[in-house]
């Protein structure tokens, strides 16, 4: 079952990423596939340690052929760009696919969350979105990836046995069945491959 | 086609402005949202529908969603640099004007009017200061007119004003007494808190300085540009806004009226 070459689905319109701990490596190696002129836009939610501006837009933009930026508020999601949530707030997507940011209280001690993101996002997108869920040590991802799945978007989770801590995989399996279960590079090349 | 949930928001958005005269109807639809299923499973309500009639027919009740659609997360001196950049480029030249009259729009709890008002007490300004503490909900007014936070929390606050460039003890302006910290009240000797919307009420007084911060976030662009022109409207010539550490004048129509004085720390003077 390969949802993704199904030709009766609408095209892929955005991707949303969540990972936490060991995330920015796993980002690196999936995202390392996509080439110049990638034309889907990427949402990523990366919990950091603390609220603290990061540098992490930066180095992706450094380290990656996509144009990556980082999120702000009242921001037009331009296809083909990578939007890194900024540390401190939850990103959502707007009905107008633009982005929003929120001080509202932390989801599973997260700030941004990535049920949040995903949740937001698989309002505005339904069917439309593919959404993944890598390495981490909480269970944040696994209800959002859960309704992303309820309004028709693709799912996609690392490989436990791959992931460096399993715990989010494991969480978000426990909730839904995916639509793929990949290793990082499978995910890249799934990812590469939607064009 | 729209979903249900979305028709019965819209409706539910809609009662309480034609019933409450608050406006919600130009906030950012995601957080509204949220805020809206949380209510659900607060209230215990099946649908949107279900909440709608228990607000529409009883005040109190949405006198308590009120509580849950408003972001009451606010701290004292939050962002300490941005603290530090109005204390080291915009009160040096608010000591210019003879009085000194400030709004404080979206004060919520009143973190951040306290803030101001010790940063100014010790720049020796406040005494010359009137400042307009405004906001939606009157529980928020009234919490933040009592002056009373958690110790708890006021640890962070220290921290924050000690990183802020505060010049003395933080405890100099509060009494602590079991688990509250009662703030100085001669701090809000010259503040007014006051009932104010950005979505549905005009400027009320000409202001040297506005301080707006982690409020424009939650409107939508439409209602941010009317709070811009309250703002621009409000402000003597030459006055400074200032906004939330990731809000920005960028995509405002009124962005070519006003520049940046510190970009970093949003802060703006108009033009």
């Amino acid at each position: 079952m390969n949802q993704t070459k199904d030709r009766s689905r609408p095209p892929i319109e955005a991707i949303v990423v969540g990972a936490s701990a060991g995330g920015v490596e796993a980002l690196l190696r999936v995202f390392g596939h996509l080439r110049r002129g990638f034309g889907v836009p990427i949402l990523v939610v990366l919990h950091l340690p603390d609220e603290r501006d990061s540098q992490l837009a930066s180095v992706f933009g450094h380290r990656l052929a996509v144009p990556v930026e980082e999120a702000r508020d009242k921001l037009d999601i331009v296809p083909g760009t990578l939007y890194v949530a900024t540390p401190g707030y939850h990103l959502s997507v707007e009905a107008d696919r633009s982005l929003s940011l929120s001080l509202e209280e932390p989801v599973h001690h997260s700030r941004p969350s990535i049920d949040v993101l995903f949740e937001s996002a698989a309002d505005v997108y339904g069917p439309a979105l593919l959404a993944v869920v890598l390495t981490g040590a909480n269970d944040d991802g696994a209800r959002g990836l859960a309704k992303v799945r309820a309004l028709g978007g693709i799912t996609v989770v690392q490989d436990p046995e791959e992931a460096q801590v399993s715990t989010m995989p494991e969480a978000a399996l426990a909730l839904h069945e995916p639509d793929h279960i990949l290793t990082l590079q499978g995910i890249g090349q799934l990812l590469a491959g939607l064009e | 086609m729209e979903r249900d949930t979305d028709i019965e928001l819209r409706l539910l958005i809609e009662a309480i402005y034609l019933k409450y005269s608050y406006d919600f109807r130009d906030y950012s639809g995601a957080s509204i949202k949220r805020r809206v299923h949380h209510a659900l499973s607060q209230f215990e309500c099946k649908t949107i529908s279900a909440l709608q009639e228990r607000v529409l027919h009883d005040p109190g009740m949405f006198m308590q969603l009120l509580q849950l659609l408003t972001i009451p997360v606010s701290e004292m001196f939050r962002d300490p640099s941005h603290f530090l950049a109005i204390r080291e480029e915009i009160v040096p030249l608010l000591r210019t004007y003879p009085s000194i009259k400030i709004w404080i729009a979206g004060c919520s709890t009143g973190e951040e009017v306290y803030s101001m008002a010790i940063l100014l007490r010790e720049e020796g300004l406040l005494d010359r200061t009137f400042i307009y503490a405004t906001d939606i909900n009157p529980r928020s007014l009234e919490k933040a007119k009592q002056g009373i936070f958690s110790l708890e929390n006021v640890r962070t606050y220290t921290q924050n004003y000690q990183n802020a460039g505060g010049r003395r003890s933080f405890a100099d302006y509060y009494t602590a007494a079991y688990d509250y910290a009662m703030f100085d009240k001669t701090l809000c000797q010259n503040v007014t808190f006051a009932d104010h919307s950005l979505a549905t009420d005009s400027v009320f007084s000409e202001t040297q300085l506005i301080s707006c911060r982690n409020v424009l976030i939650y409107f939508n662009k439409k209602l941010q540009d009317r709070a811009f022109g309250l703002f621009h409207e409000s402000l003597c010539h030459r006055g400074f806004l200032v906004l939330g550490s990731k809000e920005t004048l960028d995509f405002s129509a009124y962005g070519h009226r006003f520049e940046p004085l510190v970009k970093q720390e949003r802060i703006y003077r108009k033009l």
